[in-house]
């Protein structure tokens, strides 16, 4: 997604060179977000997810290498060697590897045990879906392994989801909407198990059960994991690049002279936010993608710091949660409009007098409206009494 | 230029409002309204952004 966004961006600002696309998926590019929705519902085919048409992918003009991993980078000799054994050297490389999900240690020979984030992930778990399990565990009720539950019981199947945080979300949303979570959850007929760990995942050549840490053992054909992403940096080991927890660049994207990052593996200095961010949206992989794009073709003197409001959506069952801007659990928290019980509301964040969050529950205009307020730099009392 | 919303696929996000708000309205009833389904060519950048940045892909631009 960032990569071909970048390409894309390289192009309209008037690069006339060879670009490599390096992609280590043998899929064209495609979108992410149905994967865990119309896709596993099969409501939706491979076909419809396409983030190109091979016209328009033809017209940039690509040398286009999928199903090829980057293994290397060397920043003095600026080479990049692939798995398929070439290497190239380049003038300008972006960084756009993305990150993989974390696993349970001990359950890479078991079938059955799944995540999901890649097209073939998601064709995987809909097999297991469509042979009609008995019982699903999610493992992790964020926001991936809220959408998979909701989406397993749209198919009318049995759900456990284990979280090992007392109320789902609630580092991310907020102690009082993480339990409006849980509830929904619950009436939707998910069987929630909150505040416990996952001890063993057991069976033989596939899983049989999953075993949690307060003794309680619970039959299940498919294990979904969801316990969040790593991103992918290892093959830049002795590159030269700093890593920590993602490619480190400076305000503007830049992590060595002629060398970007974007999306899920880059981790920048947020200027608006004055702190350090690596965002793993689907939103900020596109304009983050465009922005590095646009800071390989400018000087260092006419590049720009990228200084997005992060904004990302959730859709589980009926409800559409949106998040802009950057949250932590300490922040000021107010209800502007709506209420819990509805479940449609909107809730602002203050840190040091200034809006700095919005949370909506199927609440999307009141929430692009108070992202702008967010880019605005209004005061935490002035988005609270504004007329919207 | 003509904007055309595929409307089975809008699910009211909003992005295109908060890039092209005097094109793209989110009313209180949570549909979609297109202000001005033909704007002008100086309007068009704007309008791809649109059409890139919807997370339902449900933008096209005819013309």
């Amino acid at each position: 997604m960032a990569g071909l966004r970048a390409a894309e961006a390289l192009r309209r600002g008037g690069f006339e060179e060879t670009i490599v696309l390096i992609g280590d998926e043998v899929h064209a590019p495609y979108d992410r977000p149905p994967l865990s929705k119309q896709i596993l519902s099969g409501d939706w085919q491979p076909d419809r997810i396409a983030l190109s048409t091979a016209d328009k992918l033809a017209d940039l003009d690509l040398d286009l290498r999928l199903g090829v991993r980057a293994t290397g980078f060397d920043l003095g000799s600026r080479v990049v060697t692939t798995d398929d054994g070439r290497s190239d050297r380049v003038d300008g490389l972006l960084i756009a590897t993305g990150s993989r999900c974390r696993t349970i240690p001990g359950t890479d020979d078991l079938d059955g045990v799944r995540v999901l984030r890649s097209l073939d992930d998601a064709l995987t778990l809909r097999d297991d879906f469509d042979a009609g399990p008995h019982r699903v565990v999610v493992v992790g009720a964020g926001f991936i392994g809220a959408e998979v539950a909701a989406t397993a019981r749209g198919r009318g199947l049995e759900v456990t989801m284990v979280e090992a945080l007392p109320v789902p979300l609630s580092r991310v949303l907020g102690h009082e909407i993480g339990v409006v979570c849980a509830e929904i959850h619950r009436e939707q007929g998910v069987d929630l198990r909150t505040g416990v760990g996952v001890d063993a995942i057991d069976g033989g050549d596939r899983v049989e059960r999953v075993v949690l840490s307060d003794g309680s053992v619970i039959a299940a054909d498919v294990v979904v994991v969801g316990i969040g992403v790593v991103p992918n940096t290892e093959w830049l080991a002795g590159s030269g690049l700093q890593i920590d927890d993602g490619v480190v660049c400076d305000a503007t994207c830049l992590a060595a002279p002629g060398v970007v990052a974007a999306g899920d593996v880059a981790r920048w200095p947020n200027q608006r936010f004055g702190e350090m961010m690596r965002v793993e949206h689907w939103d900020n992989a596109i304009e983050q993608g465009i922005h590095s794009a646009r800071r390989l073709l400018s000087t260092d003197s006419d590049a720009l710091a990228f200084t997005p409001v992060p904004w990302f959506w959730s859709d589980q069952y009926d409800r559409k949660i949106q998040l802009a801007g950057s949250v932590r659990p300490d922040d000021e928290c107010r209800i502007v409009t709506g209420s819990l019980e509805d479940r449609r509301f909107v809730t602002l964040y203050g840190r040091e007098g200034r809006l700095v969050g919005v949370v909506g529950f199927n609440r999307p205009r009141h929430v692009m409206q108070y992202k702008t307020m967010i880019q605005d730099d209004v005061s935490f009392a002035d988005a609270l009494t504004a007329e919207i | 230029m003509k904007i055309v919303v595929d409307f089975d696929l809008c699910e009211s996000n909003a992005i295109c409002m908060q890039i092209a708000p005097d094109l793209f309205e989110v009313r209180d009833d949570d549909f979609l309204y297109v202000l001005n389904e033909q704007p002008g060519d100086d309007d068009r950048a704007r309008v791809e952004e649109c059409v890139q940045r919807c997370p339902k892909q449900a933008i096209s631009i005819e013309g």
